[in-house]
């Protein structure tokens, strides 16, 4: 038992640490390090030097496309890259439906869909909660209708992330048959957002940003082909996806990153003022997170370690997915309090010209970016409610680890 | 990194842990707490012949090999049984200090004597006004030519009664504050002037408040150098205390498997109470608390295995992290055992009453918060 690199993990580390250097923009770490929004092209811009470096794909298994690294190397890897400020990779294609199609689609379906989402060349978005469906998924209503060789879909997809820029859509639709129980119901299929009787309408969120949607689907016809596994089945791919969507959503790597600046900014006094760091209560807050996350790092390991010794990211990722987003949303809060007043303004994302034009440099409200905490603590009470909220985590550590 | 235990260190676990079950039933702890040492000696005897008592020392000292990932083995095996006997107080606290300072061969040869369970230490170094301060020290030992004179009160000592021989931390010179001037000498409690008030601990354990009255002691009974006690003192503090954090990771996996078996049994309202949704969520707050916890001790497991048992930062995480986890888990057992949870014929308290201990012995969970946060700057 030991916390030790080898010496090969240590040379690993250093060749992740100066790839990084070299190809990481600097533009888009000092974004990512300010807690500030990608565009899409930034995103797959940084996605495709992954891909060239042959790094896009950790948990790939290595014949579709992944590097067959060690437990160890993975987290020296995701952790190198969030220090580094490195953005994440957006994770419906590459975390979520890419596993789903290497473990359940047919040779046809790997062959067409895989190659295109380790290239990022297409973006894809994720078709699960409905209105009236979301911690109980599997009331959802849409409905999926066989007719000869294409599936009618038609119903209403909420909450999508990004689907304004997706390409396809993976989705849940029930067969109309209603003597089926709902998880014997449900069809995992592929739909490409540009076909006919696709609607997307946006919602705002309460940081003023277009980032979640409605899908309107109006009898959608697609190619039974686009079917994944086999009719009705859908409902045990869905689940093997959100135990992969939920260790995602730990982001150790990402708020260790997130404590450090956070540290390093309050530990700096204004000019003219004091330090936020002496603070004793503040400072109690900070200890206290920090042990969390550090505890949480460990955890973390110790399921990583888990899974590499022949186990499955069992129930346990639901302890990472409930203290991850605990965690993550406390540092969200203590970023709001350690900008004080300024927390006020509601100027977003003052430092993107592309979405901002109303805020050239020159007249930047605050020293940094203070004036984005708010916004994003807003933003981020999400965490705890999709990839199953932390109470739907609680039923199933009950059910599947205590056996209540 | 690797999270498996050695072949060494899995014989050792099975070792401490079939003690537990086969010989260790809360029937049979309650019959050894109530013997008048406080615990059963042929227990201490078996220990001593498994080896236990040699794990937390060097082989230099006669030891086996002092890991710090070895001694979490056995504390945590040894707080699921709620076991009495003076593993921490004897063997990690004052030998564990004594194996610090150890210089000559009159401490060697006592050392060796308690690996092999004959011989019991109890060390004093707390005093009143002193709480969570390591360094507040008023006791005096006044210098002469050949002996040490002591004057003063330590409080709340630990196997006091039973001990052969003390551990007495005193002040040699400087301020009652000051880290420095503070000197480690052993003390026979027969000796003239030594005034042991002994008492039970609510914990199930035995202590003592003693008072020094100009107790002379020869200068060989010194241990390490003169004024220079503090190092040693606060690393075997800070090893002791994650110790009991490794003791409390034990009590909660067991408070939290055994709440979760009693409410699968004990039906209300014409049903189980594991089917009822606010209690359910209880437990599984009670596991993360649990996985939380162990996971902190772990940290500090490998830190002080990787720098040579000092890991100030990492214990005192550990000890805020199980402190938090032990309040929650034991206060929520006792909840959701009932009436029965506050009575003493059932484990669950005597689990609770630990638990509670440990929260507030080496420093608070907010003394150890407050600690790793200037630790930190």
């Amino acid at each position: 038992m030991n916390n030790q690199f080898t010496d090969q993990e240590l040379a690993f580390r250093d060749e992740v640490r100066n790839f990084l250097k070299v190809s990481l923009p600097k533009t888009t770490s000092e974004r990512v390090l300010n807690g500030l929004r990608l565009t899409k092209e930034q995103r797959v811009q940084w996605q495709k030097v992954l891909y060239d470096k042959g790094w896009i794909a950790p948990n790939w298994p290595v014949e579709f496309g992944g590097t067959g690294w060690s437990a160890t190397q993975k987290y020296l890897f995701e952790h190198e890259c969030a220090a580094a400020g490195a953005p994440e990779v957006i994770a419906f294609g590459l975390k979520m439906v890419g596993p789903v199609i290497y473990t359940y689609g047919t040779e046809q379906q790997k062959k067409r869909f895989l190659p295109d989402i380790l290239k990022s060349d297409v973006w894809w978005c994720q078709g699960f909660s409905e209105a009236a469906a979301g911690s109980d998924l599997a009331s959802l209503q849409t409905t999926a209708t066989l007719d000869g060789d294409n599936y009618i879909v038609s119903g209403t997809k909420t909450w999508t992330t990004y689907a304004q820029h997706a390409d396809w859509i993976f989705c849940l639709a029930r067969s109309p048959d209603r003597s089926l129980k709902n998880q014997q119901a449900i069809n995992f299929l592929l739909i490409k957002m540009d076909t006919l009787g696709i609607k997307v309408s946006p919602i705002m969120m309460l940081d003023g940003q277009r980032e979640i949607n409605e899908v309107h689907f109006d009898n959608v016809v697609v190619p039974a082909e686009n079917l994944i596994g086999e009719p009705n089945k859908g409902w045990s791919y869905a689940k093997m996806l959100l135990t992969h969507e939920r260790t995602n959503i730990a982001k150790v790597a990402i708020s260790k990153t997130r404590l450090k600046n956070l540290r390093k900014m309050a530990s700096e006094p204004p000019k003219g003022g004091v330090a936020l760091i002496d603070d004793h209560a503040f400072a109690l807050k900070l200890a206290e997170l920090e042990i969390e996350l550090r505890s949480l790092e460990y955890t973390e390991m110790r399921t990583l370690a888990a899974v590499s010794s022949g186990g499955a990211p069992g129930p346990e990722s639901s302890i990472l997915k409930i203290k991850g987003t605990e965690v993550a949303q406390f540092i969200d809060e203590l970023y709001v309090e350690a900008a004080g007043y300024y927390c006020l303004p509601f100027v977003n994302d003052q430092f993107h010209s592309d979405t901002n034009a109303e805020f050239p440099r020159e007249h930047h409200i605050g020293q940094g970016s203070e004036t984005d905490r708010a916004p994003w603590y807003f933003n981020n009470r999400k965490a705890s409610i999709y990839g199953g909220s932390n109470e739907v985590q609680k039923v199933i550590i009950c059910k599947s680890v205590l056996g209540l | 990194m690797n999270f498996s235990f050695s072949d060494e260190q899995r014989m050792l676990c099975d070792s401490v842990s079939r003690f537990v079950k086969q010989q260790y039933s809360f029937d049979q702890r309650e019959v050894a707490r109530q013997k008048e040492a406080g615990f059963d000696d042929k227990n201490w005897a078996l220990f001593a012949e498994l080896g236990w008592l040699m794990v937390p020392f060097s082989e230099k000292a006669g030891g086996l090999s002092g890991k710090a990932a070895d001694v979490m083995i056995v504390m945590e095996e040894l707080g699921k049984g709620l076991v009495v006997e003076p593993y921490f107080a004897n063997t990690l606290l004052a030998g564990k200090l004594i194996s610090e300072l150890s210089s000559n061969s009159n401490s060697n040869a006592m050392l060796e004597n308690m690996m092999a369970g004959e011989y019991q230490f109890s060390l004093a170094y707390c005093e009143p006004q002193s709480r969570y301060d390591l360094a507040n020290i008023s006791t005096q030992a006044e210098v002469f030519d050949n002996e040490f004179v002591l004057n003063g009160h330590k409080s709340v000592v630990l196997n006091a009664a039973m001990a052969d021989m003390l551990v007495v931390i005193a002040r040699t010179s400087s301020f009652q504050t000051d880290k420095n001037g503070l000197s480690a000498i052993l003390v026979d409690p027969q000796s003239p002037g030594v005034d042991i008030r002994c008492y039970p601990t609510v914990d199930g354990f035995q202590a003592a408040d003693i008072y020094f009255s100009n107790v002379t002691v020869a200068k060989s009974s010194l241990l390490g150098n003169l004024d220079d006690a503090f190092p040693a003192l606060e690393k075997t503090v800070d090893f002791a205390t994650f110790g009991v954090c490794a003791e409390a990771i034990g009590m909660m996996e067991m408070l939290y498997k055994k709440t979760v078996e009693y409410t699968k049994e004990r039906q209300q309202f014409g049903k189980p109470l594991a089917s009822f949704q606010a209690l359910q969520h209880r437990m599984a707050d009670m596991f993360i608390e649990y996985e939380q916890a162990k996971s902190a001790v772990l940290m500090a497991a490998m830190e002080l295995d990787s720098t040579q048992g000092f890991a100030p930062k990492e214990v005192s995480a550990a000890k805020s992290r199980v402190g938090k986890a032990a309040r929650l888990i034991g206060q929520e057992a006792v909840q959701l055992h009932g009436g029965m949870g506050v009575t003493d014929e059932l484990d669950i308290g005597h689990y609770f009453k630990r638990l509670t201990a440990i929260q507030f012995v080496l420093g608070s969970t907010d003394f150890h918060t407050q600690r790793y946060a200037s630790l930190c700057r």
